[in-house]
């Protein structure tokens, strides 16, 4: 049966402009744009990718929103009607990708920076060190030394810590959700930054064997690509418990994503589906989870870190504090603005809380369990500036994880079609003349650049909060003012409002 | 001679005798008086140490009190807390311009050795400390170690000096605080010094840190009342001194840590120490301007932030170590010096009592 939803988009082509070049049919990878003596679109299937308009050599396309008008109603939206609509032709769970786009509050857009003025100076950045270099690994309450005067030395022995220049890494997109190209690219990002990248659940391709040091290995519930080698090939281990952008669900890689190369890495037969188990089958409950995590230590010589990756959900301070108590040296908070390659719409915008909150409570909870020092604590779940690097960071987040702003700087236009595999930018797509779209040291510079930049901001607010240091920002909420929030909200971030002073 | 101030910012001075020596407090009062313009008139106060030879083995409370009330609910509390031997009010001089002092006692205490089965005994006083400012309204401990005391209030230091009749004092350490507060308000008991069990403060700047600072400090039982940012500084001492035994070298390398540029290029066995000290001890990081003079009964030590942004001289005169915020008041009580210099940012100037000095 022909859908008898209506296109979201409409593609206009100016055919005064358009000289036939046939561009667009070429570069169109949802086949909304054919040729029929002229360039002719099939408006039902655009996603809106800007992939025409953005090589038109004639900028003869510009792509508009459907103006397509629904009776007005507050309760049936368009958008519930055609979800409705959709499944009523297909019976379907509603697919989608990337993060959650409903208007919820964004608490990040809700707090304010302070500034130094007067008494203590600011620091100008070009001038003075600034310094962003951050270690992630678990940290003991005190030091043993022996010796005296200049012949101190070191008695205690410290967990294994990673370097960061910078404290954002590239968050956890696995090689099958996103292409090798890709992979490529944030890979020799990570390692011209001095940060990491993260192989995702998907296993580690042979081709990036040399940048271990810089990759952080990912152990999910399907265990793809898990070996001895694989574990011991990294700058640190994550195990996968939750995704903010699906709490609670396991994931599902299409067999027809999956040919020689993601085969081989993934370690499943070409063209069989990947599935992710909702929990890990040995893991029922948190000693479960500490089993698994010195496995993976004894596996590894107690030399890699070990992190625990969870979505935020409402009791995510005390999972948390569970996590460190397990064993975990970091523990990584996943918001429920968190990107995917795929997950069931209903998840994706319904479930889980803010990372904002969720970090706020979890830094909360391990400083009054005394055992903050225990862990490092990462979020990602929406990171989409350096601002919110720098309030996450101040209400205690030792570093950030970028996803989805690091596959926009790659040529991502958040269309949230990834799980179609048709990614006309070379990005969430294994189709070999797709994935070619994107050269891997194109899209490395452009991540250096975001990251650069990110860099010099962070550095810049440092200087005008008169600092030189990021850990003189790390959990130092009195530089931090909520605006046009509710007491209860600022609170559980732990900050006052806008207009209180010290 | 003639004392060429530079209006800005809090003043502090610090002397000490290496070998013991008692100085009389009208010195250490002509020293800061020489910064005056540095101050204006809402802080200023004193920390000796030596003063109560007699007692040295009680921990000597000085008190504030905002009115009866607070100091009856206080020795309430310390009748159940201690053995208290002896108490009377701080002598001041009232003539002088002083205005609404609150009321001024101080005790000499011993901890009954049945409190102590769980604590040692210094934990045990740090912890009454912090009660005593959290819980009981209007009653605030100036200072609270053995052989020492805080002199402070609201006014210039010269005269809150007068005012507590410093002269008739005599101390191996005298640290001093005259203040210009621009972020908290100017009360008696915000006043510098900071002080917990011997240790004490006074600080000329900001603590940038301060929040994270705070934040940490709690994590260890400390609770911060005071609102300011000079109290994070005595207890961050307090902690990695008294209770992760840090020597104090190393401590001032977690607090006023060298940058990574420096750390990478070390020798390996320094680099590790450094590096490890700033992975650990990075929320102790005390950023933001400063210059501070701490004391503690068996020396004195003066302290930058890392990049300079606050003033300080050091002197050294046969056995006497100076620090100011300005020479001119090193040199109003000691024109003939052995050796001036100023410190770098980020290297402390560490004064010590002799070893054979009890």
């Amino acid at each position: 049966m022909e859908s008898q939803l209506p296109a979201e988009f409409v593609v206009n082509v100016d055919h005064e402009k358009c000289r036939k070049c046939k561009r667009c049919v070429i570069n169109c990878s949802f086949s909304a744009i054919e040729f029929k003596d002229k360039v002719t679109p099939n408006n039902k299937q655009c996603v809106a990718c800007h992939r025409c308009t953005t090589l038109c050599p004639e900028s003869a396309i510009t792509i508009t929103e459907n103006p397509l008008d629904y009776r007005n109603n507050y309760n049936w939206t368009p958008e519930i009607r055609k979800n409705i609509l959709k499944q009523a032709e297909s019976g379907g769970i509603i697919l989608t990708g990337m993060g959650n786009p409903k208007p919820y509050p964004i608490y990040w857009d809700h707090m304010l920076i302070d500034a130094c003025q007067v008494t203590n100076p600011s620091i100008d950045p070009l001038r003075e060190p600034m310094e962003l270099r951050t270690y992630l690994g678990a940290k003991p309450d005190s030091l043993d030394f022996e010796g005296k005067n200049d012949n101190v030395s070191l008695k205690t022995e410290l967990a294994p810590q990673v370097k960061l220049d910078i404290p954002i890494v590239f968050a956890a997109m696995s090689y099958g959700a996103i292409s090798l190209n890709a992979h490529k690219a944030l890979a020799m990002a990570a390692r011209r930054m001095g940060t990491l990248m993260n192989t995702g659940e998907g296993g580690l391709h042979e081709d990036l064997a040399s940048y271990t040091d810089r990759i952080i290995v990912q152990v999910a519930s399907g265990r793809f690509g898990v070996t001895s080698k694989y574990l011991n090939n990294s700058a640190l281990v994550e195990i996968k418990i939750g995704q903010g952008a699906k709490p609670g669900i396991g994931g599902h890689l299409p067999g027809e994503k999956v040919g020689e190369d993601i085969s081989k890495t993934r370690m499943i037969p070409v063209g069989t589906d990947a599935l992710s188990p909702a929990p890990h089958h040995d893991i029922y409950s948190i000693e479960d989870l500490s089993q698994l995590i010195y496995a993976i230590k004894e596996a590894t010589d107690y030399k890699k870190p070990v992190s625990v990756k969870i979505a935020a959900v409402h009791n995510v301070a005390a999972i948390a504090s569970g996590i460190v108590r397990a064993g975990a040296d970091i523990v990584m908070i996943d918001g429920f603005r968190g990107g995917t390659g795929a997950a069931p719409m209903v998840i994706r915008d319904n479930v889980g809380i803010p990372v904002e909150l969720a970090l706020a409570a979890v830094d909360d909870r391990l400083r009054q369990e005394g055992i903050r020092n225990r862990a490092s604590i990462i979020v990602g779940g929406s990171i989409r500036q350096s601002a919110d690097v720098v309030k996450a960071i101040a209400l205690g987040a030792d570093a950030c994880v970028i996803g989805t702003a690091a596959l926009i700087a790659i040529g991502c236009r958040v269309c949230q079609k990834c799980y179609t595999g048709n990614c006309a930018w070379g990005i969430a797509t294994q189709k070999p003349e797709l994935v070619r779209r994107l050269n891997p040291e194109v899209a490395a510079d452009h991540l250096c650049n975001l990251l650069t930049a990110w860099g010099h901001e962070i550095q810049e607010v440092l200087g005008s909060l008169g600092i030189n240091a990021i850990e003189s920002l790390r959990g130092s909420r009195e530089r931090l003012r909520g605006v046009g929030l509710n007491q209860e909200a600022l609170d559980i971030l732990g900050i006052k409002h806008a207009g209180i002073g010290q | 001679m003639k004392c060429d101030g530079i209006p800005s910012g809090c003043a502090i001075s610090g002397m000490m005798s290496e070998e013991g020596r008692r100085i009389d407090g009208s010195v250490i009062i002509k020293s800061i008086a020489c910064m005056h313009d540095r101050s204006n008139g809402l802080g200023g106060g004193f920390a000796a140490y030596g003063i109560y030879p007699k007692r040295k083995h009680q921990y000597a409370f000085h008190m504030m009190f905002d009115n009866m009330d607070a100091k009856e609910a206080t020795e309430e509390f310390f009748k159940d807390a201690f053995n208290v031997d002896k108490d009377e009010p701080i002598p001041t001089h009232r003539e002088n311009g002083i205005k609404n002092p609150p009321l001024l006692w101080r005790y000499f205490l011993e901890a009954p050795e049945n409190k102590l089965e769980f604590l040692t005994e210094r934990d045990y006083v740090m912890k009454i400390v912090m009660q005593i400012n959290s819980e009981i309204e209007g009653a605030f401990v100036a200072s609270s170690g053995k052989n020492m005391g805080a002199f402070k209030g609201v006014g210039y230091p010269e005269d809150i000096g007068k005012f507590y009749k410093l002269e008739d004092y005599s101390a191996y350490i005298w640290t001093s605080h005259g203040r210009f507060p621009t972020n908290t308000p100017g009360w008696w008991g915000g006043a510098h010094p900071f002080t917990l069990l011997d240790w004490s403060v006074v600080h000329n700047g900001e603590i940038s840190s301060y929040g994270i600072n705070k934040r940490y400090l709690e994590m260890f039982g400390y609770k911060l009342e005071l609102r300011t940012d000079t109290e994070v500084i005595a207890y961050l001492f307090d902690l990695l001194v008294r209770k992760h035994n840090l020597p104090m070298e190393l401590a001032v390398k977690a607090l006023a840590s060298p940058f990574w540029k420096d750390i990478d290029r070390m020798e390996p066995e320094q680099k590790k120490v450094a590096t490890a000290l700033r992975q650990v001890y990075g929320s102790t990081l005390m950023n933001g301007p400063f210059s501070i003079i701490l004391g503690h009964s068996r020396g004195m030590m003066g302290l930058n932030d890392r990049i300079k942004l606050r003033p300080m001289t050091a002197a050294r005169k046969d056995d006497m170590l100076y620090m100011a915020s300005e020479e001119s008041a090193i040199r109003e009580i000691a024109p003939d010096l052995d050796q001036v210099w100023s410190p770098k940012a980020g290297t402390s100037v560490i004064g010590t009592l002799n070893a054979e000095v009890e």
